[in-house]
């Protein structure tokens, strides 16, 4: 009888039914939109940040440059009588921080709650290229004359002018990062998968291997088995390597040892990166980090995102204010309409309701049939908005609109890492823009957190309506109408 | 048997109060048959609701076999309305959505009854008041009378003991009045109801083996002899 009543009223009243359930899906649809769109944003945000400082690092140790390094500026010696042929240059700088010694990333290792920890050390090489031409001298039109037209050497020189010459060069700017080839599930070629070739292995310790950046070996034409030559030193590329966010953390990744040679940075890293045993203690283990190795910066990925901005920034905002506060408003309009709805519809049917009552049914019994029946219609509402809801999520996967997002050019690092905000990445010695596509995954627990809305919705209709309904005196019903 | 002594109800309307029954005393044996009469406002339906333990008295006692309704709980009132009194309504009142058995079925809800039997003593009922053939129809496809055919199959369905009916005829034209009269005079008889009818009509007061005259809450009976 409950579920043959519960089927009929719903049906005798299905515009009112529609209007509660209409309701509750615009709730539970805007809820769900947001909500996967804060996913997304969340998403985005991770891969940006994985893209600095890869896979599982939960934090990284850095010292900040001083400003004295900092302004230090590579020279260049060439030689001007070489006049046409090819010279050469390149120096290798240790890019963005001071370095610390190698022992700092077992020093970090051994404090509580830390997995392990390994080193890395972030370097920048700028290569010049280029050819000096000799002038050439070009007696002067009236030297016998005995004019002097100037020049060099005045009257004692042979008179004339010295024409052409010049030099063309071209300067090469790209990252290098030596890697802990013990430990490659840390540190930025993590977050990046080896595409072609073989990646560095721990047996490459001393190996002049290299690992080049896809786009990096694209665009220098660059591929498995080729010689890359670093100040003086030949690689040979043992693989290619595509980063998972699609922007790499550096150009080429080396062992440590050698890109430490090469920097004349012999047992000297520029970041340790850090994987907590347990996520909640992050804070915990940022805290001994600093009491225990004094002068270091330590960066959590929580940090980092702080200084994450551009659109990106605004619209993650945006979804996790407006939105939010959006849909909950929403939801709160909805289950209100829905329960005076209910109370209305209640209030229409005092006289069925008293009949019943008469007729020796229970006040629970009658209010379990306007609850059930404020159920079903928050159920077709939850149905209604999981549809629209993942409407909303596929049209804004399917825009997938883009994204930009500055890594450490709105302001200084937290704990004073410097531009770039975060220790540990390549790149970061400026603010730099990635742009990421958005996208709305919906999980699971969006559907469950939808259907409990569903409930919930239905429940407080039902409460309103169940609540009349049960103080009604059979009396007072049937009197009502006469 | 009903005995109701010093049953008085009394209203307030805003700043008013209005004494809707004033001091009834009125026994009822069983398988009486009792018809109150009386001007609108004089408080007819609301003593049949004291009889039926729809309301409770401001002052008195409404005794039903020994019980008193005005002292039970509202749990046990309930079931005594679903086990031992049917009650029939001018406008038949029924649910409009559920079919003519169903609508007789509601009446045996409360009482726990299994749905297949519950089923089948719908339709019996339904069939003992000529509504075989209806089953399965809305009260909207139903005449007036026939609709108050089904109100009747669904107050006697669970065999009550007390048959309530506030102006059984009072939406019905007179030849359909007189077969529901007919059908519930017949009904009373055959089963040895305790029987009480609230009505307007002259032409069913002069039916009444007893009749009691209500006016400004005040009760006068008379044993007449039917006509």
């Amino acid at each position: 009888m409950f579920f043959t009543y519960l089927r009929r009223e719903l049906r005798r009243r299905r515009k009112a039914a529609l209007v509660v359930a209409l309701g509750l899906a615009l709730g539970i649809g805007l809820v769900i939109t947001v909500d996967s769109v804060s996913s997304g944003m969340d998403q985005a945000q991770g891969k940006v940040l994985k893209s600095l400082y890869g896979l599982g690092t939960d934090m990284t140790v850095t010292k900040a440059a001083s400003a004295a390094s900092a302004t230090t500026r590579p020279q260049f010696n060439f030689n001007a009588n070489s006049s046409g042929s090819s010279q050469s240059s390149d120096r290798v700088l240790v890019q963005g921080f001071q370095t610390l010694a190698s022992s700092t990333a077992t020093e970090v290792g051994a404090q509580p709650h830390v997995a392990k920890a390994v080193g890395g050390l972030n370097l920048q090489v700028l290569k010049i290229n280029g050819t000096f031409t000799q002038g050439q001298f070009q007696p002067g039109q009236g030297s016998g004359q005995g004019s002097s037209q100037g020049g060099p050497g005045g009257g004692q020189s042979p008179q004339g002018q010295v024409r052409g010459g010049g030099a063309q060069f071209d300067a090469n700017s790209y990252s290098v990062y030596g890697v802990d080839v013990s430990d490659l599930t840390l540190g930025p070629l993590s977050s990046s998968k080896i595409t072609s070739g073989a990646g560095l292995t721990a047996a490459d310790a001393k190996a002049a291997d290299a690992v080049v950046d896809a786009s990096y070996a694209k665009q220098n034409k660059i591929a498995v088995g080729s010689q890359l030559t670093i100040k003086g030193t030949k690689f040979k590329v043992v693989g290619i390597s595509t980063a998972d966010s699609g922007d790499a953390a550096a150009d080429v990744y080396l062992p440590l040892s050698r890109a430490q040679t090469l920097a004349d940075a012999k047992d000297k890293i520029t970041t340790v990166y850090v994987k907590a045993s347990d996520s909640q203690q992050i804070s915990a283990v940022k805290s001994a980090i600093q009491k225990d190795v004094p002068g270091t910066t330590v960066t959590t990925s929580a940090d980092l995102a702080s200084t994450v901005s551009g659109s990106l920034s605004t619209a993650s905002s945006l979804a996790s204010n407006v939105g939010r506060w959006l849909s909950i408003a929403v939801l709160i309009a909805a289950f209100l309409v829905a329960g005076l709805l209910t109370s209305s519809a209640v209030s229409r049917r005092v006289r069925e309701f008293g009949t019943l009552k008469a007729l020796g049914w229970k006040s629970g019994r009658v209010t379990r049939q306007v609850m059930g029946e404020a159920l079903v219609n928050g159920l077709i509402g939850g149905a209604l908005g999981i549809a629209l809801g993942l409407a909303g999520a596929y049209a804004v996967t399917a825009i997938s609109p883009t994204l930009t997002a500055q890594l450490g050019g709105g302001g200084s690092a937290p704990g004073g890492g410097g531009p770039g905000g975060f220790g540990g990445g390549a790149r970061q010695a400026a603010a730099r823009t990635v742009d990421i596509a958005l996208t709305a995954p919906v999980s699971v627990a969006t559907i469950v957190l939808a259907v409990l809305l569903a409930l919930g919705g239905g429940l407080i209709a039902g409460t309103f309506g169940g609540w009349r309904a049960s103080r009604l005196r059979p009396a007072d019903a049937l009197r009502r109408v006469e | 048997m009903y005995q109701l002594t010093g049953v008085t109800k009394r209203y307030r309307r805003g700043k008013d109060t209005v004494d809707a029954l004033r001091g009834i005393d009125l026994a009822i044996a069983d398988g009486d048959q009792l018809v109150i009469q009386g001007p609108t406002g004089g408080g007819k339906s609301t003593l049949l609701q004291m009889l039926g333990g729809l309301d409770r008295p401001t002052n008195g006692s409404v005794l039903l076999d020994g019980t008193d309704l005005a002292r039970l709980g509202e749990t046990r009132l309930t079931r005594v309305r679903a086990q031992q009194i049917g009650f029939i309504f001018q406008s038949f009142n029924l649910i409009p959505t559920l079919t003519a058995q169903e609508n007789v079925e509601t009446a045996l809800v409360p009482l726990g009854v299994h749905p297949g039997q519950r089923r089948q003593q719908a339709a019996e009922a339904l069939e003992s008041v000529g509504l075989g053939e209806r089953l399965s129809h809305l009260p909207s496809e139903l005449s007036g009378g026939q609709q108050q055919r089904v109100a009747i199959a669904r107050a006697l369905v669970k065999q009550p003991k007390v048959l309530l009916a506030d102006e059984p005829t009072g939406n019905l034209d007179e030849a359909t009045r007189d077969d529901i009269m007919s059908l519930l005079e017949g009904l009373w008889r055959d089963r040895g109801l305790t029987f009480v009818i609230v009505t307007h009509d002259s032409a069913i007061a002069k039916r009444a083996p007893r009749l009691a005259t209500i006016r400004k809450g005040t009760l006068t009976v008379r044993e007449s002899t039917p006509s």
